[in-house]
C-alpha cells in the first residue's frame, strides 16, 4: 500500500505526521517512511536512524564536444528550455535550466552533444528500530526537483516490495513536484490548519487531488485554533476528515526538539491510531 | 527604490503574516507582490479587488493529431518523460506527464504533433486596503510553477513602483530552496529570514541562507515562536552573529496571530498594542534603518 502526506503549504504539520505515523506502525508492520520534500527534507530530524548506504543521484545533461561541432545551431533552435545557447563560436549548457530531454542530443547532426550525467542530489536508506527510512535531498542551487522525486520513487520500486506499507512525504503545493511524489500512490492524506490560510490552501490541494483522480482525506492539525470553516467545507465537499490534532503546547515544544509525539502525548496517539484504521477502511472501501 | 524579499524555507513560520504586516506598517510607500504563488494567501488579509487580470502562459504541450498520425511509433521511442503511450493501437500524450520538450514534434515524419503553450495561470494588479497596489496570481490546478510566474509577478511590481515613484517593493517570498525562490531573490536589496526554534526551522534555515549568500544580498533574521524552546532560540542568535545576519528580533508564541488572521487582519491592526505588534514595527524600522 502506499499512501502520500501532502498540504498544499508547508509547514502544516506533514512531517509530524508522516514520521509519527511511520515509527507508530512499524512496530507492528514492515514500514518504508520516504521523504520526498527533496528541497526541505526534515523527517531525519526526527528518526534519527543508522545510515545503511548512500546513492548518488544524477540527471543527464549535454556536454560540448568543440571538435565534433559544425555551429549549425540545431541544438539551440531545438530546447525549448534555453539551456543550450550558441554564443559565437561556442555552445554552452546550463545545467540548472536543462530538463533532460535529449532533443539537443539526439537532433544534433554529427553527434556534438552527448548526454553526461551530472550529480543532482543524494538518495540514503536509514534503519531506525523496525523501520526502514529513505531521505531523498537535493543540492544546493539544483533548481529541478521533479527529477529527484521521479528518481527516488524508482528506487523505493526496486528496494522495497509490495509487502511494505510505503509513506512518502510529499513536498508541498500543487505543482510538479507533488504531481511526481503523489503518481502511483493510492491514497492521499492533506494536511490543514483550521485558519482561513489553511483552508484556501486546502482548496487548492483538493482541486489537485480530484484532477489527478486521486482517492484523499484530510486531517486537521492545531485543531482548536481559528475557525469551523475547514470542517464546513469538508462536509460540503463530502471528504473525510481523517483525524483531529488538538493544538497543544506541550506538542509544539516536542516539536521544536525534534522529539516523537505518539508515545509522548496520548491526545496525540489516539488521533494517530484513529487515522490510521480512517486510512485503511478508505483505502479498502470499493 | 528598494526590494525588500521575505522568506522562510518552509511554511508555517508566520511568513505570510508578517510580510502583511509590513505592507499594512509600510503604507502607500511600498509596492506590495505576492510571489508564494503555490500558497498565495496574502490576499486573504489585505482585501484585493482582483483588478486586471491577465492571462500568464509557461511552457508548452504537446497533442498528437490522431488523423494525420500513421502509429509509426518514432515519438515514443525519444519521449524521455514516458508520456506517450500506445492505447488501443493509437499513440497517445498524456497531458500531465508531458514535460513540453517538443522532441516528439522535431522526429514526427508526418508533422502530426502540435505543441501549444500551457495557459498556468492568472496574474492580477489589485488595489489593497492600505492604499497601494499589489501584483499577485492564481496558479492553475497542477500547473508548473517553474519560477517564470514568480519572476512575472515581482518584475511587474518593480516596474509599478519606479513608475509611482515608490520606496519599497515588499515581495512575500517562495518556499523550498529551488526554482522559484532562486526568482525571488533575484536583484533583491535586503532579505528578510523568518524562522522559528525547532530543529526543522535551524535546519532549514541554514539551507535557505547557503542559497541567499550565493546572491550576496544582505539579509536581516526574524525568530518567530522564540520562547518554544528558548535554547534554540539562543543558538538561532549566534549562528546569525557569525554569519553577519542583521537580528530582526524575537517574537512570542502567540494565538492572536491566528485570531486576527481569522479575523481578516494582520495582528498589526488587530491590536496595535500587542507585543508581537510591537515587536514587528520594531523589526519593520531596522529593515528601513538598514536600507537607508
Ligand atoms: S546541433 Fe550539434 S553541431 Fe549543431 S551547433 Fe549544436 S552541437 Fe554543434
Ligand atoms: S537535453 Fe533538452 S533541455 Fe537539456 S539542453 Fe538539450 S534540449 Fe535543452
Ligand atoms: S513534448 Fe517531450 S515530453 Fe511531451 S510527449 Fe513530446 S517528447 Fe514527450
Ligand atoms: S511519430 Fe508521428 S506519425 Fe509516428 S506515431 Fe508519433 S505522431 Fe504518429
Amino acid at each position: 500500500m502506499k499512501i502520500a502526506i501532502a498540504s498544499g503549504k508547508g509547514g502544516t504539520g506533514k512531517t509530524t505526521l508522516s514520521t509519527n505515523l511511520s515509527v507508530f506502525l512499524s512496530e507492528t508492520e514492515k514500514v518504508v517512511l520516504v521523504d520526498l520534500d527533496v528541497e526541505e527534507p526534515n523527517s531525519g530530524l526526527f528518526i534519527q536512524g543508522k545510515l545503511l548506504s548512500e546513492h548518488i543521484q544524477y540527471k543527464e545533461i549535454p556536454e560540448w564536444v568543440q571538435e565534433a561541432c559544425t555551429l549549425c545551431g540545431e541544438c539551440q533552435d531545438v530546447c525549448n528550455f534555453n539551456a543550450v545557447i550558441q554564443l559565437g563560436d561556442s555552445i554552452m549548457v546550463f545545467p540548472e535550466l536543462c530538463h533532460s530531454c535529449h532533443a539537443c542530443s539526439g537532433l544534433c547532426p554529427v553527434g556534438a552533444l552527448p548526454m553526461k550525467p551530472k550529480e543532482i542530489g543524494l538518495i540514503r536508506k536509514y534503519k531506525y528500530n523496525n523501520l526502514d527510512f529513505v531521505e531523498s535531498r537535493l543540492n544546493i542551487g539544483e533548481e529541478q526537483s521533479t527529477q529527484l522525486i521521479a528518481n527516488t520513487n524508482h528506487f523505493t520500486d526496486e528496494n522495497y516490495n509490495n509487502d511494505y506499507i510505503k509513506l512518502f512525504d510529499s513536498p508541498p503545493g500543487t505543482s510538479c513536484p507533488v504531481i511526481e511524489a503523489t503518481k502511483g500512490v493510492d491514497y492521499v492524506v492533506l494536511i490543514t490548519e483550521p485558519t482561513p490560510f489553511g483552508l484556501h490552501d486546502l482548496k487548492l490541494a483538493v482541486d489537485t487531488m480530484r484532477d489527478l483522480n486521486k482517492k484523499f482525506g484530510v486531517v486537521i492539525n492545531r485543531y482548536g485554533i481559528g475557525n469551523d470553516d475547514v470542517i464546513g467545507y469538508c462536509e460540503e465537499e463530502n471528504i473525510s476528515i481523517l483525524a483531529r490534532i488538538p493544538n497543544r503546547r506541550d506538542i509544539a515544544e516536542l516539536y521544536s526538539r525534534g522529539e516523537l509525539l505518539y508515545d509522548k502525548v496520548p491526545e496525540f496517539g489516539s488521533e494517530i491510531i484513529s487515522l490510521w484504521n480512517n486510512i485503511r477502511k478508505e483505502v479498502e472501501a470499493e | 527604490m528598494k526590494e525588500i524579499v521575505v522568506i522562510s524555507g518552509k511554511g508555517g513560520t508566520g511568513k505570510t503574516s508578517i510580510t502583511a504586516s509590513f505592507s499594512v506598517l509600510a503604507g502607500r510607500d511600498a509596492i506590495l507582490a505576492d510571489c508564494d504563488v503555490d500558497a498565495a494567501d496574502m490576499h486573504l488579509l489585505l482585501e484585493p479587488d482582483f483588478a486586471n487580470p491577465g492571462d500568464f502562459y509557461s511552457g508548452e504541450v504537446s497533442e498528437i493529431i490522431e488523423d494525420k498520425c500513421t502509429q509509426c511509433g518514432e515519438c515514443m521511442k525519444v519521449c524521455h518523460f514516458d508520456a506517450i503511450s500506445l492505447i488501443d493501437a493509437k499513440h497517445r500524450i498524456d497531458p500531465v506527464s508531458c514535460e513540453g520538450c517538443g522532441y516528439c514534434t522535431h522526429v514526427c515524419p508526418e508533422n502530426a504533433i502540435i505543441s501549444r503553450e500551457l495557459n498556468v495561470g492568472k496574474c492580477f494588479v489589485s488595489s489593497v486596503k492600505t492604499g497601494t497596489k499589489m501584483v499577485h496570481a492564481r496558479l492553475g490546478v497542477a500547473a508548473d510553477n517553474s519560477g517564470k510566474l514568480v519572476a512575472k509577478v515581482k518584475n511587474e511590481a518593480k516596474e509599478l513602483a519606479v513608475k509611482l515613484g515608490k520606496k519599497y517593493v515588499l515581495v512575500d517570498g517562495s518556499p523550498g530552496i529551488g526554482c522559484p525562490v532562486t526568482s525571488s531573490l533575484t536583484g533583491a536589496d535586503f532579505v528578510v529570514l523568518v524562522t522559528e526554534p525547532s530543529v526543522s526551522g535551524v535546519h532549514d534555515l541554514k539551507r535557505l541562507y547557503e542559497l541567499v549568500k550565493k546572491f550576496r544580498i544582505p539579509a536581516g533574521c526574524i525568530i518567530n515562536k522564540a520562547d518554544l524552546n528558548s535554547k534554540t532560540s539562543q543558538s538561532i542568535i549566534d549562528y546569525l552573529k557569525e554569519e553577519n545576519i542583521l537580528y530582526l528580533g524575537s517574537y512570542k508564541y502567540d494565538l492572536a496571530f491566528t485570531r486576527a488572521m481569522t479575523e481578516g487582519k494582520t495582528i498589526v491592526e488587530w491590536d496595535g498594542a500587542n507585543s508581537i505588534s510591537l515587536s514587528i514595527k520594531e523589526s519593520w524600522e531596522k529593515i528601513k534603518e538598514s536600507l537607508l
